[in-house]
């Protein structure tokens, strides 16, 4: 069997010697057992180890290896090569500051996500055993609690690269409502005045790019939407 | 080179399940931390664990601690300490418990407690018929406790330093340890963390092997840097052999798989399950089962037409029960084997998942080593959780669901020491020697300066393949002492790896070369203690040690029923006597018996 080969055209900057980024071109001679991005890359860094990109699990669930591929956002080791069209190109995350090639500054992200106080608030007393949730209730929490953090959608949304100070965006939105919809949360009012402002949820305007990158098929827009119709029931 | 240096009372050295467990402890005590870790915690390792966490809560089947006790025990093969084991047993329902006063979002039963499934070895009434005992949120458990320990730490305001890699453990003369040496990813900034104790969390090394389940950052650094300090490393030749890695990819299927009812396959479709575990079955303990597997694919039984794998099949449940309990399982056979698992059977082979080894400890989480005459005396200043230590809870062989049990007990466990010993004036800040940070910095200064050095990619493709080949699944003895000659050539190799990036910012040339030095100890320790074993036990099974009459199972308890100490200087080995006593003089101690399921 002939050897399989790949074009990718790769952003490269390192601040340590490189005034300003590049694209690079690699061709690049394929085993037969690469068959996602993530395996690409890493045989790509066997030859230039100068290459940097984040990884970790390379099964989808940690959320390191979330890059711009052929323009949208994807996670490289949930990304098959085959059907990808060539070269390849591969960018950091947008919106955010790059360190370096693909490496990004995810501070602000993480910021936004820690400003919605993402852990449950609950000052009764806890009983001796566990708390009890109908399983009704605890499927509310289905399609929220298993956000990876990898910042695809935040990264692909038009409002948060405007403000990313000041709109809270899609992945700590999301985070705010599992917290919201949590039978065991008492701190409703308290969530929801923090989400009142012009910024932090109401540069919501249903775009949608993060439903269409989410790599753990995630819907922040639906769960935005839910909180902005508890805004509306409050306020009546 | 500048060694900036920072002081506090405790540093943790890794956030994954375990160190995150630990932080909480210590942050709400009020006692300045650091947490170093060289991902972002959720990022760790703990988020990939799929299928529950052991406790006797009893929510839809009777169950109890002693019951719990017994089957961890006889899972260990009678290697596993037996007072660490009751401690972890008996706290098992408070740790849980906490985690879904966290917030944790367990899947529930019809009255609202916390779901549980069976799982392989958990048993009912010492050995009788399979418990549900594994606390799960669908397949994605290690996930929900990860990011809900994290989020708990936030509202803890602990201290963390993100993407900082631990590089070497600082002792003084006395043997005491006084912090780590840290580098900071972003600048190549290496700084001193000078603290009154010391935390080590930093997870297992599954990557020394070549199919591993294991995360790419599964590389040992805590075992690494207590090797090269000379703490010894304990029962390294005990690894586990996960059932149901997806084949050709390794990535994990979870035994819950095989607790809500998947049945692993051979050829013709037979349940071969039957023939090696009458009574468990498919949910027989994990070496049970992969040795089964092995034994059907070399007898010409497996699957595929290289026949080389076997099939789990869950194609009988019904999809609704798919897509409630295991969406995890079917996204990841999509994406790895290409397969709907509602629609056929998932090719899978046993894959290097978890080291029941690693830095021997106390139930209390603090380090011990032999000193004067006792060999479990504690290192001052020194503690160690989750995988990375050996309470020995696991043995010779560890139970799905024990893993994020012990991690939550012992994190617990080595967080409340460290804050009895910090109160109590036990510990103090001790003066660091001068040469504190000599070793890490001549360590980055070789590579920096190393010309025609080896290839890391390469050296660690030797590394896993001579492991693999070497020390897997079933053991023999020539292979293993070529082993020990191989892979002493390669760690050779290691020392004279070179990089051509010298890039100071984000340099993961650099990190993966560090991270090879402390692939590489936890490799030999390994293949010395595994060629120095003469008996099976547990996941420990030479070819020469065969069940017999007068070794059941091939196990040898008057000459090897001692836990392995390996020291790496000069890949000397010492013993010390398994704990055969329990923790409280009411409990009976777990005879010794032969291991069937």
């Amino acid at each position: 069997m002939s050897k399989r080969t790949i074009q990718l055209k790769m952003y490269r900057y390192d601040p340590d010697k490189d005034d300003k980024p590049y694209m690079q071109d690699y061709t690049l001679e394929l085993e037969p057992s690469d068959k996602k991005l993530l395996d690409v890359l890493v045989r790509l860094k066997s030859q230039d180890d100068s290459l940097s990109f984040r990884r970790s699990c390379r099964e989808g669930v940690c959320g390191s290896d979330a890059m711009n591929v052929n323009g949208k956002n994807r996670l490289a080791c949930l990304t098959d090569i085959d059907g990808l069209p060539q070269p390849i190109v591969l960018r950091p995350l947008p919106g955010l500051p790059v360190i370096r090639d693909l490496i990004v500054d995810m501070t602000q992200f993480f910021k936004q996500y820690h400003s919605i106080k993402p852990y449950l608030i609950n000052e009764t007393p806890a009983p001796e055993r566990e708390r009890l949730q109908s399983p009704e209730d605890r499927e509310e929490l289905n399609g929220l609690y298993e956000c990876i953090l990898c910042a695809c959608c935040s990264t692909s949304c038009p409002s948060f690269w405007w403000n990313p100070d000041k709109f809270v965006g899609p992945a700590g939105l999301l985070a705010a409502y599992r917290f919201l919809a949590d039978t065991r949360d008492e701190a409703t009012s308290e969530r929801l005045d923090n989400l009142e402002d012009p910024y932090r949820l109401f540069r919501c305007h249903s775009i949608m790019n993060c439903v269409d990158v989410c790599p753990k098929s995630l819907n922040p827009t639906r769960a935005i939407g839910k909180i902005k119709d508890m805004m509306v029931s409050r306020a009546v | 080179m500048t060694v900036a240096k920072r002081t506090f009372d405790a540093v943790i050295v890794g956030a994954g399940g375990a160190g995150l467990r630990a932080a909480l402890q210590l942050s709400e005590a009020g006692l300045k931390t650091a947490v170093l870790t060289k991902v972002f915690p959720t990022r760790s390792h703990t988020v990939a664990a799929q299928g529950g966490v052991a406790a006797s809560l009893g929510n839809s089947t009777e169950d109890n601690w002693h019951w719990h006790m017994y089957d961890t025990v006889k899972g260990s093969d009678w290697l596993g300490d037996q007072d660490a084991i009751e401690f972890m047993c008996r706290k098992a329902n408070e740790v849980v418990v906490e985690l879904e006063h966290y917030g944790m979002p367990f899947d529930r039963t019809d009255n609202g407690k916390i779901y549980q499934r069976p799982f392989g070895g958990h048993s009912q009434n010492y050995g009788q018929s399979p418990v549900s005992r594994s606390c799960a949120a669908a397949d994605r458990t290690g996930h929900a406790m990860l990011h809900a320990l994290y989020q708990r730490n936030v509202r803890a305001n602990t201290q963390f330093f993100v993407e900082w890699m631990a590089l070497d453990l600082i002792r003084n003369a006395d043997g005491d340890v006084l912090g780590v040496t840290a580098l900071e990813m972003e600048t190549g900034e290496v700084s001193i963390f000078h603290a009154k104790a010391t935390i080590f969390a930093t997870g297992g090394a599954g990557r020394i092997f070549h199919s591993s389940t294991n995360a790419f950052i599964n590389t040992g650094d805590g075992l690494g840097m207590a090797a090269r300090a000379g703490v010894p490393l304990e029962d390294m030749e005990f690894w586990q052999f996960h059932p149901t890695g997806v084949f050709g990819a390794g990535v994990l299927i979870t035994e819950g798989v095989r607790g809500e009812g998947g049945i692993l396959r051979n050829a013709s479709g037979e349940r071969f399950m039957e023939r090696y575990a009458p009574n468990l079955k498919d949910l027989a303990s994990r070496d049970v089962v992969s040795r089964s597997m092995v034994t059907e694919i070399n007898e010409g039984r497996g699957c595929g037409p290289d026949k080389d794998h076997v099939l789990l099949d869950i194609t009988h449940l019904s999809p609704e029960t798919i897509m409630k309990r295991l969406p995890g399982i079917r996204e990841i056979s999509i994406q790895f084997a290409g397969v709907d698992p509602i629609k056929a059977p998932i090719p899978v082979v046993p894959t290097a998942h978890y080291q029941m080894g690693g830095i021997p400890t106390n139930y209390k989480g603090q380090v011990v080593a032999p000193k004067g005459g006792n060999p479990n005396a504690p290192v001052i200043g020194f503690y160690a959780a989750g995988e990375c230590a050996c309470a020995s809870v696991h043995g010779a062989n560890r139970l799905g669901t024990n893993s994020l049990l012990d991690l939550l007990v012992f994190g617990k466990s080595a967080g409340e020491s460290v804050v009895a010993d910090l109160t109590s004036g036990n510990l103090s800040l001790k003066p660091l020697p001068d040469d504190a940070a000599d070793m890490s910095l001549a360590r980055l200064a070789r590579l920096e300066g190393q010309t025609n050095g080896e290839s890391v990619f390469d050296v660690g493709l030797e590394m896993r393949r001579t492991m693999q080949k070497h020390a897997g699944v079933f053991r023999f003895d020539n292979l293993l002492k070529e082993g020990v000659t191989q892979i002493l050539a390669v760690a050779e190799r290691a020392k004279r790896t070179g990089i051509k990036d010298k890039s100071k910012v984000w340099n993961t040339a650099r990190t993966e070369a560090l991270e090879l030095d402390n692939l590489i100890e936890v490799a030999k320790a390994t293949m010395v203690s595994a060629e120095a074993r003469k008996e099976s036990r547990g996941a420990h099974v030479r070819d020469d040690a065969p069940d017999t009459s007068e070794f059941p199972n091939g196990r040898n308890d008057n000459e090897w029923l001692k836990h392995t100490l390996w020291y790496s200087e000069g890949n000397r080995l010492e013993y010390k006597p398994v704990t055969m006593k329990p923790l409280s003089h009411d409990v009976e101690p777990i005879a010794l018996a032969k291991r069937t399921y």
